[in-house]
């Protein structure tokens, strides 16, 4: 068939892209991985609300990872996305603790105002030790990294919780989606529910995404990930655009921070531990590569729902120790690299075999 | 006289070891000013009555062991590969449940039965680093995924292995090991590292494997072409890096004479990593030097104990040690360094001027 139509078959592949085709396949993995759970395992998982839950749980997941998505497209890393998560939770607690009126609207916001401010000012430092000063980003995200969970501990070594009303009062605050709920025992109807976070998260999405896309910044971002010298020579501020995408990794860290605390309103110095790895994983799985250049937002979202979903199934089912969850996720996840390198590769030599052929 | 002055540094061998040997020198100079007694070394009679140095110098020396092993085989992983390998302390964990679970399993600990554990021991971290290494070269995952997936699951491993939380041992071969050997009172984990440079340091005599690293690091398709085996000679860097891994497994587990996979070498890639950028080496692989990450591991080391030495609570000491470092590798960034160039240039220029006239120059 290729001989016939060589050309025909070559324009109709040219459109798909690595980063696309690695999306479609995240795409499809999840949703043979839930089909098959829903058939097999039934019961919870025909439920609505544990799909919604995915999301509810993972909120904060799925904005450091669209975080880390966009620096990962730069050619960058961020391995603090973690720490700041924790460093926000145990500040935004600590200081709704010493917040006077125990019910303010003030009072909430600045909280939502800490939390962004401590999530730009790592962003600012780091992405100025970054871009400025040239050092290796996986090096001063790690100092990073350091310094949040170091200030954590000093805020705080014991456990804390948000006894503020007006957090509590947010934090109850939910979409209700009666017509996906279900009818529970004594007849009553239990609407499935959606969190704040998890509207914000699919909102970061949405907007990185669009960020990503249509902004000169977001093009920037791929034009300096991909290739550094002919960006300079395209005339794109290199350093700028590194920066910049560090800034806003780091906010979205803050924000992460914040739909944390939302989702489980306590803090502890042990808060979202090793979460960034998961971040890199569910980016790397959404088909970015941490060479730069390549990614796509989209795919990290599902990157989180396999990993969420894997999680979920594996508790579920009788294997639900911890150390079985860790071994068989791990399984999951180099199975999933490995077909992702032979489906890469194999696509390289048939391109390169056409293209000797042609 | 600038010119001059380079040369003088390269002569020496030490151009890249600047800034790590300014930066430990200014921490001793730090220690030496907050408190002298920071330089005390003590002999200490330890329970069996045999004399022990101590002092926080020697706690330096000695505690650094592990970090100064894996920095080493780190170097070599992240010339090779351009990446790193973050399984380390899981894969640790792994090795050294074998390790113990081995010695368990024979009943009393003899020299054979040391040297069977100690083998498949060693046998299991270069297995596992093995599987990191297929994945980074023959798949072309990049490393620092690749090792994500042990990173994520050896620990749990490393417990299914022990099949309970803290299995222990004890044996005075074991105390030896992690501890001294009865009439030596210098740390018996000093020499392991020692040791481990002598064998890389002969490994590197002996044989191209510098030059062949080096050069698959900076550019591998010029190496393959070059007549270099690319897989290979990563297979090679992942599977020394499954050795010092073994061996500082081996001291982490006889200093505790127990395996807890949980706190076991925890957080030692992290140090790992940091040790071979605070050595002047670049994480994107091509030229290195070990000396320079094992400086760097006993600056890292060294900056723990002084913290602790200071009175700072240990877990908060991150914080404080994430500034040193930033301040370290900011004073080793190429900008700084040029913009310090281009000030000494000028200096030299216009004394040049000032005593030639302006004639030569």
């Amino acid at each position: 068939m290729t001989t016939v139509q060589p050309a025909l078959n070559h324009r109709r592949r040219e459109p798909l892209s690595d980063a696309t085709l690695l999306m479609l396949i995240a795409i499809g993995i999840f949703l043979v991985m839930y089909a098959s759970a829903v058939i097999l395992m039934g019961g919870a998982f025909q439920k609505p609300q544990q799909f919604l839950d995915l999301f509810n749980e993972n909120a904060a997941l799925i904005i450091i990872a669209c975080a880390l998505t966009v620096v990962m497209i730069g050619g960058g890393i961020n391995i603090s996305v973690g720490g700041i998560i924790g460093l926000t939770c145990m500040a935004c607690t600590k200081f709704l603790e010493y917040s006077a009126p125990q019910n303010s609207v003030v009072a909430v916001l600045l909280t939502v105002l800490l939390a962004l401010a401590i999530g730009l000012a790592f962003g600012l430092f780091e992405g100025f030790m970054v871009s400025y000063l040239e050092i290796q980003p996986f090096i001063v995200t790690l100092a990073g990294m350091f310094l949040a969970r170091g200030l954590t501990t000093i805020l705080s070594v014991n456990p804390v919780k948000v006894t503020h009303e007006g957090f509590q009062a947010l934090v109850k605050t939910k979409l209700q989606i009666p017509w996906l709920g279900y009818v529970a025992k004594n007849g009553n109807l239990i609407s499935a529910k959606l969190e704040i976070g998890a509207i914000v998260a699919l909102l970061v999405v949405a907007a990185v995404w669009l960020m990503l896309r249509y902004t000169k910044l977001g093009r920037g971002i791929y034009a300096v990930g991909g290739n550094r010298q002919s960006a300079l020579m395209l005339g794109i501020n290199v350093k700028r655009t590194s920066f910049w995408s560090y800034v806003i990794s780091g906010v979205l860290a803050g924000l992460a921070g914040l739909v944390f605390l939302m989702h489980k309103p306590a803090a502890n110095a042990s808060i979202a531990m090793r979460s960034e790895m998961d971040a890199i994983a569910a980016s790397i799985i959404g088909g970015t590569l941490l060479t730069g250049g390549v990614g796509n937002v989209i795919g990290t979202l599902f990157g989180v729902m396999i990993l969420a979903a894997i999680q979920k199934i594996i508790g579920l089912s009788p294997l639900n120790e911890s150390w079985w969850q860790d071994m068989a996720s791990g399984a999951m996840l180099g199975i999933f690299i490995m077909l992702q390198s032979v489906i890469l590769s194999r696509r390289g030599k048939r391109g390169k075999a056409e293209a000797s052929k042609g | 006289m600038d010119k001059q002055k380079k040369r003088f540094w390269e002569r020496m061998g030490i151009g890249q070891l600047i800034i790590p040997l300014t930066a430990l020198a200014l921490l001793l100079l730090f220690n030496l000013i907050r408190d002298p007694g920071f330089f005390e070394i003590v002999v200490n009679i330890n329970n069996s009555g045999n004399p022990v140095l101590g002092g926080n110098l020697i706690s330096v020396i000695n505690s650094a062991s592990e970090l100064a092993i894996i920095a080493m085989g780190m170097t070599l992983v992240t010339a090779a590969t351009g990446g790193q390998d973050i399984s380390v302390g899981a894969v640790g964990a792994i090795s050294a449940s074998v390790f113990i679970k081995t010695l368990i399993g024979m009943g009393e600990v003899t020299g054979w039965t040391l040297i069977v554990a100690v083998l498949a021991c060693i046998a299991t971290a270069i297995a596992f680093m093995m599987f990191n290494g297929t994945l980074v070269s023959v798949f072309k995952i990049q490393p620092m995924i690749a090792t994500l997936i042990l990173y994520s699951c050896g620990r749990s491993i490393a417990y299914w292995i022990t099949g309970s939380a803290t299995p222990q041992v004890n044996s005075p071969i074991i105390t030896a090991i992690g501890m001294t050997i009865p009439g030596i009172p210098v740390p018996t984990p000093v020499f392991m590292v020692i040791l481990v440079g002598l064998i890389l340091a002969l490994i590197f005599r002996v044989t191209n494997t510098t030059l062949y690293t080096q050069s698959v690091g900076i550019n591998q398709g010029a190496a393959r072409l070059n007549g270099i085996h690319p897989t290979a000679v990563k297979m090679l860097s992942f599977g020394l890096l499954g050795l010092c891994v073994a061996v500082a497994s081996i001291i982490a587990t006889c200093r505790m004479s127990q395996v807890s996979h949980k706190t076991l070498l925890v957080d030692i890639e992290m140090d790992a990593i940091l040790a071979v950028a605070i050595g002047g080496n670049s994480l994107g692989g091509g030229k290195f030097r070990m000396s320079g990450s094992v400086l760097g591991a006993y600056i890292i080391t060294m900056l723990t104990v002084t913290l602790l030495a200071m009175g700072i609570n240990s877990v908060n000491i991150k914080a404080y040690k994430a500034v040193v470092i930033i301040v370290i590798v900011a004073a080793g960034s190429p900008v700084i360094k040029n913009r310090i160039a281009a000030l000494r240039n000028r200096r030299s220029v216009s004394e040049h001027s000032a005593v030639k006239g302006g004639a030569a120059s």
